[in-house]
């Protein structure tokens, strides 16, 4: 087996944002006391006059990125999702989405592969309180070389921007001299008849894992990979709900809000067709190793192709 | 202060430290060094000062305290360890999966009277707290604990006047000033200071302590103590990682656990600390 790189998308943005400065003067980057866990730490170690940190102070941040947006700037201002999404929501919600500004929001540490922090800094519900903000774009890369091409893209395109990153190094399965990004263009990784597994995030190069270990067992599984939660791809979902018949969500967020609801959604108005949601059920989480929380909690190969053979047996 | 009251002190003391390296040690994660520049302080709260009960950690009329810079949990679970609020050994549990001890606090750990972690929440959980305990005529105090970055959030100082204006006398704050948070010095990163006079403007009476001479922190329970009409916030001077000699006054000891030869050296030194007060 060939060796599998591993690493973070937190790390990826770190490296993008540094690239980004020469070509985009305008860009700005704010943090809040976490330069060294979010990876803006690489630009403000190579661009300092562009770079500041507004202390443990998450909502001043977001309304100080809203100014600056609106005075002609591009800011990324960044934080754990925790407290990006949660702690300043009805800022983002109110200086920065209904004003429609060109802030980034540069989301580290999502999910329940915060590990060992635990629940209260495991972030399940983020896509969901972004996803109600009209007009808010977000973004959640599947690994290395698509969180680079996301944050880029997101500095080209007017307007707010949440992206989601992990803390967790996962396998880079994109190849990053072929790979193009577009947002809100969901990607068809692996065709399939019998059912479509559509996945954001670390769960993409899970759910890919899991349609081989399914090809074993004669269940031909298709694999959609999104990481553009909103504007929906809603063409890509709604033509595997024709084709395929059942659709299974996989998400590292809650089950209530995410990915899964937005493809519900869209399916139950286009297609509707069987959805089962994979993610983090309506519960907290709790301390421990984020490869032994990912088990746990249902967010592994294993779990997905159980699931998914469990719905074929059942609707098809 | 009795010199036998200051020795058994400087011991717990150094046992809560070595409880804090044992943890975050075993846990291979966690944070260090604003654990150790409280361990005297919180040695002292629950030594001398807080009525509390191990046998029923949820009495009624006990002392409250809002660990409201959660993620030095390690000391404050170390401090009810040595209370015995709960067996030593599940220090070496501390984060993992299915333990007692999570990474931050949890109400549902005995002692501990509330969840926080998400900074600048505490001091508001707190002021609710002492709000509840002047409508029932109760007599318990509510303490809380904040870090000197912490109070970078808007919400202390919201929590700052609420506290004020509804006269809670029987809140008391104090601020960690060990001078650094994550991104570097407080006074570099986005500066809360000047600490002391930003509480007094906002009404309430300031006391300030060297965090690490139980002489002195007598010293300001005990001036704290007499002020009515108005919270009282302590600032203690402290040093980040105090006690550990390489941890000491070191950005990159806030949110790093040891290895094994750190740790042995940690052990170490605090062991000879023991011997010395013996
Ligand atoms: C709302 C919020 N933002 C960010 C964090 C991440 N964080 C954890 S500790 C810390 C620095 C705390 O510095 P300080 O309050 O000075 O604590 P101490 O020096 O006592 O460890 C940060 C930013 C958090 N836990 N909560
Ligand atoms: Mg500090």
């Amino acid at each position: 087996m060939a060796d599998v790189i591993k690493k973070a998308t937190r790390e990826s943005y770190g490296e993008a944002l540094k690239e980004l400065a020469e070509e985009c003067d305008k860009l700005v980057v704010l943090d809040a006391d976490l330069a060294e866990a979010t990876k803006t730490v690489m630009f403000k170690k190579a661009y300092p006059e562009r770079f500041f940190d507004c202390g443990i102070a998450e909502a001043n941040m977001m309304g100080v990125a809203a100014g600056l947006a609106a005075s002609g700037k591009i800011p990324f201002a960044s934080s754990f999702a925790m407290f990006a999404a949660g702690r300043a929501f009805e800022i983002v919600r109110n200086s920065i989405g209904y004003p429609h500004l060109n802030v980034k929001i540069g989301a580290t540490h999502a999910g329940i592969s915060v590990g060992e922090d635990g629940a209260t800094h495991q972030c399940n519900e983020d896509i969901a309180l972004m996803r109600t903000i009209p007009g808010m774009t977000i973004i959640n890369p599947a690994d290395g070389v698509e969180a680079k091409a996301a944050v880029k893209a997101a500095a080209a395109y007017e307007g707010p921007v949440y992206l989601r990153f992990g803390r967790l190094a996962t396998p880079i399965f994109n190849d990053e001299a072929t790979y193009k990004f577009e947002i809100g263009k969901g990607i068809e990784l692996k065709s399939g008849t019998d059912v479509t597994i559509i996945a954001t995030g670390l769960m993409v190069n899970e759910s890919v894992e899991a349609a081989k270990m399914l090809e074993a067992e004669g269940i031909s599984a298709r694999v959609i990979n999104i990481h553009t939660i909103k504007p929906l791809d809603r063409d890509i979902v709604c033509k595997a709900a024709k084709e395929t018949g059942l659709i299974i969500t996989a998400e590292e967020h809650s089950v209530i809000g995410g990915l899964g609801s937005a493809v519900a959604e869209a399916v139950s108005e286009c297609c509707p067709v069987p959805v089962v949601k994979i993610g983090v059920n309506d519960e907290f989480g709790h301390s421990g190793p984020a490869a032994d929380l990912l088990k746990e909690f249902g967010l592994c190969r294993e779990n997905i192709a159980e699931k998914t053979k469990e719905a074929v047996k059942k609707f098809k | 202060m009795d010199s036998t009251i200051k020795k058994q002190l400087g011991k717990t003391a150094v046992n809560v430290r070595k409880g804090i390296i044992e943890g975050t040690f075993n846990a291979k994660s966690g944070h260090p060094g604003g654990s150790l520049s409280i361990a005297d302080l919180l040695t002292y709260l629950y030594s001398v000062k807080m009525n509390v009960n191990p046998a029923d950690p949820d009495m009624k009329e006990r002392d409250r305290l809002v660990l409201s810079k959660g993620h030095t949990a390690p000391a404050l679970y170390s401090v009810l360890a040595e209370k015995g609020f709960f067996p030593k050994d599940e220090l070496k549990s501390l984060r993992h999966i299915g333990a007692l001890l999570q990474g931050h606090p949890c109400i549902h750990i005995p002692g501990v009277d509330m969840s926080s972690g998400s900074l600048g929440q505490g001091i508001s959980v707190a002021c609710g707290m002492a709000l509840a305990g002047k409508l029932d005529n109760a007599d318990y105090k509510v303490y809380t604990i904040l870090g000197d970055g912490e109070i970078e959030e808007g919400q202390v100082w919201e929590a700052a006047m609420f506290a004020a204006h509804y006269k809670l006398d029987n809140l008391l704050a104090v601020v960690d000033n060990n001078g650094l948070q994550i991104d570097g010095k407080i006074s570099e990163v986005c500066s809360p200071e000047p600490i002391t006079d930003k509480f007094a403007a906002f009404g309430w009476h300031v006391i300030t302590m060297d965090a690490h001479d139980f002489e002195s922190i007598e010293k300001a329970f005990d001036e704290a103590e007499k002020i009515s009409g108005k919270p009282v916030v302590i600032v203690q001077k402290s040093v980040k990682g105090k006690g550990v000699s390489f941890m000491e006054d070191k950005c990159s000891w806030h949110g790093t656990a040891p290895n094994k030869e750190q740790y042995d050296q940690a052990m170490a030194e605090l062991d000879a600390r023991l011997e010395e007060l013996k």
